[in-house]
């Protein structure tokens, strides 16, 4: 029965002692201890939610710039094809140009080997009409040597002209 | 740091487990010894007084006027306690446990009874003899223990919360870093799971109780005082603890608490009227949940001084017996009672934790809100 009994005494020393214990770790133990925890644990937490802002933005920044390097890749592949285009075109042109301007040359040789042969075939049948007087004259001259000769050859134009 | 943690702790739990067994090897021999010490020197005196293991037993669960360290040759070595008392005829008397002379003396009419009444208590001797008890508020060994408990508890607490402030936002450091995993344990899956939202009124309570548990616990395994009193093993000490619960549910309780005690909604009305059978039971279990968390810690650390003590006094029946076969029961025994320290050194935290859960969950429940 002894071991079932409270003791008055020790109810007392332990009631005393307990509340003691209770209001002063409270205040000078517990209320520290608690609040610096709970301000280790907010801070981690801010720290934690910071580095997954932190991480979300490179995320973004990264997203970002790829988008960047894909565009630039394709502006770059539209300029190539552009400056595909205008060489050929350029090329085109240049070509239709050069061949247009060989036309013309090619004309205007034409006309001047047209003029040029028409001003030889004048030269030359003026030397053939100089060369066949020249030669008309010596052929009379040698003809009309005789006397017989001349009388002969002076009918047989008489009768020329009077055939004509 | 994980895995430094840990070892720190392995470290502790090695050194709590050769504390205990070093308590087990100390506190029974001693008891045991003077007996037989006495009996070899008394023999010629008195007739030999045989090993009363209940007797050992009782003395170290029981409470007591002196710290009874070990006797050697009718030389009893204790520290004197002081003994405060008030009786009605001759109002205040307080002087130390010595003037009693083990209880072998009276001291201006109080002694310690040796009768079947009152067994080892003091008690007064009235004029015309009659016998009563006068009001003892003596610092008894398990007074001291518990108060040297918490000053302890004051130091190391108020220490860890000066590293606290001076190491703001830092990693934990040294004590600070063993304790912190319980108080946190404590704050988180004791008083928040059970209280809910307005937990943190609650901590510093459960925080005390628990510690002051825990402590007094292992303090009661270490045999060198002033650790090896039976503290939480005497029922005074639950008692006042959850009387403290008990007030503090009364005072936390809502409307809704006591509207479920007295009109327990969703139950057949002949069970509450005429004979209002379960609001009696309701507001009887209010009472009996406390008393019962008393009786838990209570019985469970008393069954554990006694089993541990049983296994060794077992050494010195059998060395009554004869020598070799108190030799021959030690290699039981002992082996025994490190298995038993050990546990026990288990059982120190159970039921601290078990007392301040229960604690947490009766306050959570006073506290309920409308469903």
């Amino acid at each position: 029965m002894e071991l079932v009994t409270p003791n008055v005494g020790l109810l007392f020393w332990m009631l005393v002692s307990f509340t003691l214990l209770l209001i002063v770790l409270k205040k000078y133990a517990w209320k520290p201890i608690l609040n610096s925890l709970k301000e280790r644990e907010d801070s981690i937490s801010e720290a934690l939610s910071t580095a997954e802002k932190a991480r979300a933005e490179m995320e973004k920044l990264k997203a970002n710039n790829e988008a960047i390097i894909r565009e630039a890749r394709l502006e770059k592949e539209k300029i190539l094809k552009e400056a595909r285009e205008i060489k050929t075109q350029i090329l085109e042109k240049a070509k239709e140009e050069a061949s247009q301007e060989a036309s013309k040359i090619i004309e205007v040789a034409r006309l001047n080997i047209r003029q040029e042969k028409a001003m030889a075939v004048d030269e030359i049948k003026k030397q053939v009409a100089e060369l066949s007087v020249d030669v008309a004259e010596k052929i009379l001259r040698e003809k009309l040597a005789s006397g017989a000769e001349q009388r002969k050859i002076i009918e047989k134009y008489l009768d020329d002209i009077q055939l004509n | 740091m994980v895995v430094k943690q840990r070892k720190r702790f392995g470290f502790v739990f090695i050194f709590l487990a050769l504390l205990a067994i070093v308590m087990s090897s100390a506190m029974v021999p001693e008891n045991a010894k003077s007996k037989k010490e006495e009996k070899s020197s008394v023999t010629q005196k008195h007739t030999a007084k045989p090993f009363d293991a209940r007797e050992v037993i009782m003395d170290h669960v029981l409470d007591s006027y002196e710290w009874h360290l070990f006797t050697y040759k009718n030389f009893h070595c204790s520290i004197p306690l002081p003994v405060i008392l008030y009786s009605k005829d001759k109002g205040f008397h307080i002087f130390f446990s010595t003037k009693f002379h083990h209880g072998q003396s009276s001291y201006k009419g109080f002694r310690i009874s040796q009768g079947d009444k009152y067994h080892g208590k003091i008690i007064e001797e009235l004029p015309d003899g009659t016998i009563i008890r006068p009001l003892d508020l003596s610092l008894t060994k398990v007074a001291v223990a518990f108060i040297f408990c918490a000053i302890f508890m004051l130091w190391l607490f108020i220490s860890i919360a000066n590293s606290y402030r001076s190491r703001k936002n830092q990693a934990p450091h040294g004590l600070q870093n063993l304790l912190e995993p319980l108080i946190i344990f404590i704050r988180d899956e004791v008083a928040k799971s059970s209280i809910g939202e307005k937990y943190e009124r609650y901590v510093p309570y459960l925080l005390t109780l628990f510690f002051f548990i825990f402590f007094n616990n292992l303090l009661g395994l270490i045999p060198i005082p002033p650790g090896g009193a039976n503290v939480m093993g005497n029922i005074a000490i639950p008692t006042v603890m959850a009387f403290f619960t008990f007030t503090l549910v009364i005072f936390s309780s809502t409307k809704y608490f006591w509207i479920d005690i007295f009109n327990t909604p969703g139950v057949p009305w002949w069970l509450k009227f005429p004979i209002p059978l379960l609001p009696t039971i309701e507001f009887l279990s209010l009472f009996i949940k406390h008393i019962v968390l008393v009786i838990r810690l209570f019985a469970n650390i008393i069954a554990g001084h006694t089993v541990s003590l049983g296994f060794f006094v077992l050494i010195f029946i059998f060395g009554e017996m004869s020598l070799l076969g108190g030799y021959g029961i030690s290699l039981v025994s002992v082996p025994f009672t490190v298995f038993l320290a050990l546990l026990e050194i288990l059982v120190a935290f159970i039921q601290a934790y078990v007392f301040t859960l229960l604690s947490a969950l009766y306050i959570g429940l006073a506290m309920e809100e409308p469903h």
